[in-house]
């Protein structure tokens, strides 16, 4: 099976919400059939990664295996959240799409649209 | 007794739009099974800003919109026996039941029953001081600054206690938002306040609505992935609670948006951590072993969630001011518009360090990175895409007054004349920061009183 590399967005989606400094962005492959990939290659170290520039200290992953579904709660990553943070988007809700453009690798007839250059 | 119940959904949060409701009480209307509408309108801290407002304004301070988004459903309601709650008392839940008074003689209905909920105003009288914070807000030192608000999180049983004495209205304050599902719910089948099975369902059908469309395709769509249609319409959300268990996801039919098993995953697990464990006043909500069937268009049936006993502390969230938020913009368009960018960018900074304004400070190009970079501008500053056709530069600073962070703001308005080639656009305002800790209170702590009136008896 030929394997391409595609933001999480292609085959996946997502949403963010906060609580004080911590942010959960949840993620759900639009097949189902994609959530062992998707388990094995979007790590938590992977997920932390993305946020350390702004100071985040850890990140769980939560697996629903019911609903095709992944729950990662990000500690520190809201620079002090909706009321401490500078940033304009002190609820994180962007934040998710930043999740969403992670890479996976994934099966090409997997892929919801092709991401544009691919 | 029916064996189902509807529950309706007018408002996801303050600032919602205020002609939701009407399409979901037209159909629970037309549906005529029992039901009950609930609206929920206070994010964290939208509570101290309506204490800023009571301060100002005795009668003042609870949610601002009500009287338009009540007005053209209150009669309806009243008539159809349909209960409406809500948390827009927000600081001031007499003042909020006044005005709900005041609306219900005008339309001709001084009988309707109008109930308050109060106690969760804790401000003067649990000491913050002496409890152990919230584990998510660990680490800050607020001793430097003020509070003006301290409210617990009160479940439903006060809210169905209003019920049960007859209230068509119930106003509270702060209150947890799922709450205001399970009460009418908890009224309605007689469940008891230790039905942990029962009340985890009531508390999946608040989670799943009380964030009004963010269920039915708000904050959900994303053109060309996943559209809804009519987004400029989208209709707020009903569930269907049956008695043996069963919750059903809907809409009214002559709306936007959409409910589906990609919308319910969504809202299912917003603002949630762990899965096994959410929180509520009410019970410990476990959604491990959910399942999710598409019922046929825009019909999600849930099941399988289950209850853990509820926790035997109560979430209090206390907010604090203390400091000032400046804000100021300008843009540069056209050749070379990045490198004027981060020029600016560095000068604004250069200047309120200069002028020993700030506490905090912070630039962002706005088209390269604003929303995902952390306050050193890491992203940005190692941005190395294309050039973009035109950049807006932000200022944000932290200060301890409004003199300052009002002369910090302005740095980028004598940008104009001082700043690089072609900058423009300056805009800047100063705003009071609200900070928000919290905190677990033992329940004794937190009495509440409920008390139902006729309109014509709210003065």
């Amino acid at each position: 099976m030929e394997l391409i590399e595609v933001p999480l967005h292609a085959v996946a989606h997502s949403r963010a919400g906060d609580k004080g400094n911590r942010v959960n962005l949840s993620l759900m492959p639009y097949d189902p059939a994609l959530y062992p990939l998707l388990a094995e290659q979007v790590t938590e170290e992977r997920v932390l990664a993305l946020f350390r520039h702004r100071g985040a200290t850890r990140c769980r992953r939560y697996d629903l295996p019911l609903i095709h579904a992944f729950n990662f709660v990000v500690d520190d990553a809201l620079e002090g959240g909706v009321n401490g943070a500078l940033n304009l988007d002190g609820h994180g809700k962007s934040l998710s799409f930043r999740l969403l453009a992670l890479t996976v690798r994934v099966p090409r007839e997997a892929i919801r649209r092709p991401p544009p250059g691919c | 007794m029916s064996d189902l119940f509807l529950v309706g959904n007018g408002a996801g949060f303050s600032g919602d739009r205020v002609d939701a409701p009407v399409p979901v009480v037209r159909e629970l209307v037309r549906r005529g099974l029992p039901a009950a509408m609930f609206f929920e309108c206070l994010a964290e801290r939208t509570i101290a800003l309506a204490q800023i407002e009571k301060r100002r304004d005795p009668e003042a301070g609870y949610e601002p919109m009500l009287e338009r988004l009540l007005e053209p459903i209150l009669a309806d309601c009243a008539r159809a026996g349909i209960p409406i709650l809500g948390n827009f008392g927000a600081a001031n839940p007499p003042a909020a039941a006044r005005c709900v008074a005041r609306l219900a003689r005008r339309l001709g209905l001084p009988e309707l029953r109008i109930g308050v909920v109060s106690g969760d105003d804790v401000s003067g009288s649990v000491d913050l001081a002496a409890l152990s914070p919230h584990e998510a807000d660990a680490g800050f030192d607020m001793s430097a600054w003020s509070m003006v608000s301290a409210n617990a999180y009160i479940g439903a049983a006060p809210l169905a206690e209003a019920l049960g004495r007859g209230a068509q209205v119930v106003v509270a304050g702060r209150t947890s938002d799922p709450s205001l599902a399970v009460a009418p719910l908890m009224h309605h089948f007689g469940w008891a306040e230790d039905d942990w099975q029962a009340l985890a369902l009531g508390a999946a059908c608040g989670h799943l609505l009380e964030c009004g469309s963010q269920v039915t395709g708000g904050v959900f769509w994303d053109p060309g992935f996943k559209d809804i249609p009519d987004p400029a319409n989208i209709g707020f959300p009903i569930a269907e609670v049956g008695r043996g268990g069963g919750l059903v996801v809907t809409k009214p039919e002559d709306t936007g948006g959409l409910v589906d098993l990609r919308s319910v995953k969504e809202q299912l697990l917003y603002e949630l951590h762990d899965p096994a464990a959410y929180m509520t006043p009410d019970v410990v909500m476990d959604i491990t072993g959910v399942t999710l069937e598409q019922q046929g268009r825009d019909r999600v049936a849930l099941r399988g969630v289950r209850g853990h006993p509820r926790p035997e502390r109560l979430k209090v969230t206390a907010c604090y001011e203390g400091s000032w938020l400046g804000e100021g913009e300008v843009s540069v368009a056209g050749p070379n518009a990045l490198a004027r960018a981060r020029a600016t960018a560095d000068v604004l900074l250069q200047r309120v360090k200069r002028r020993g304004l700030a506490r905090r400070a912070r630039a962002d190009l706005i088209g390269i990175s604003s929303v995902h970079d952390s306050d050193d501008g890491a992203l940005w500053r190692s941005y190395d895409g294309p050039e973009p056709p035109e950049v807006r530069i932000r200022l944000a600073v932290e200060c301890t007054s409004r003199e300052d962070a009002d002369q910090a703001a302005r740095e980028v308005l004598a940008m104009l004349c001082c700043g690089t080639a072609g900058t423009s656009g300056a805009r800047w305002r100063v705003t009071p920061r609200i900070l928000t800790r919290s905190f677990l209170v033992p329940r004794e702590m937190v009495p509440t009183e409920v008390t139902v009136r006729e309109a014509r008896a709210w003065n």
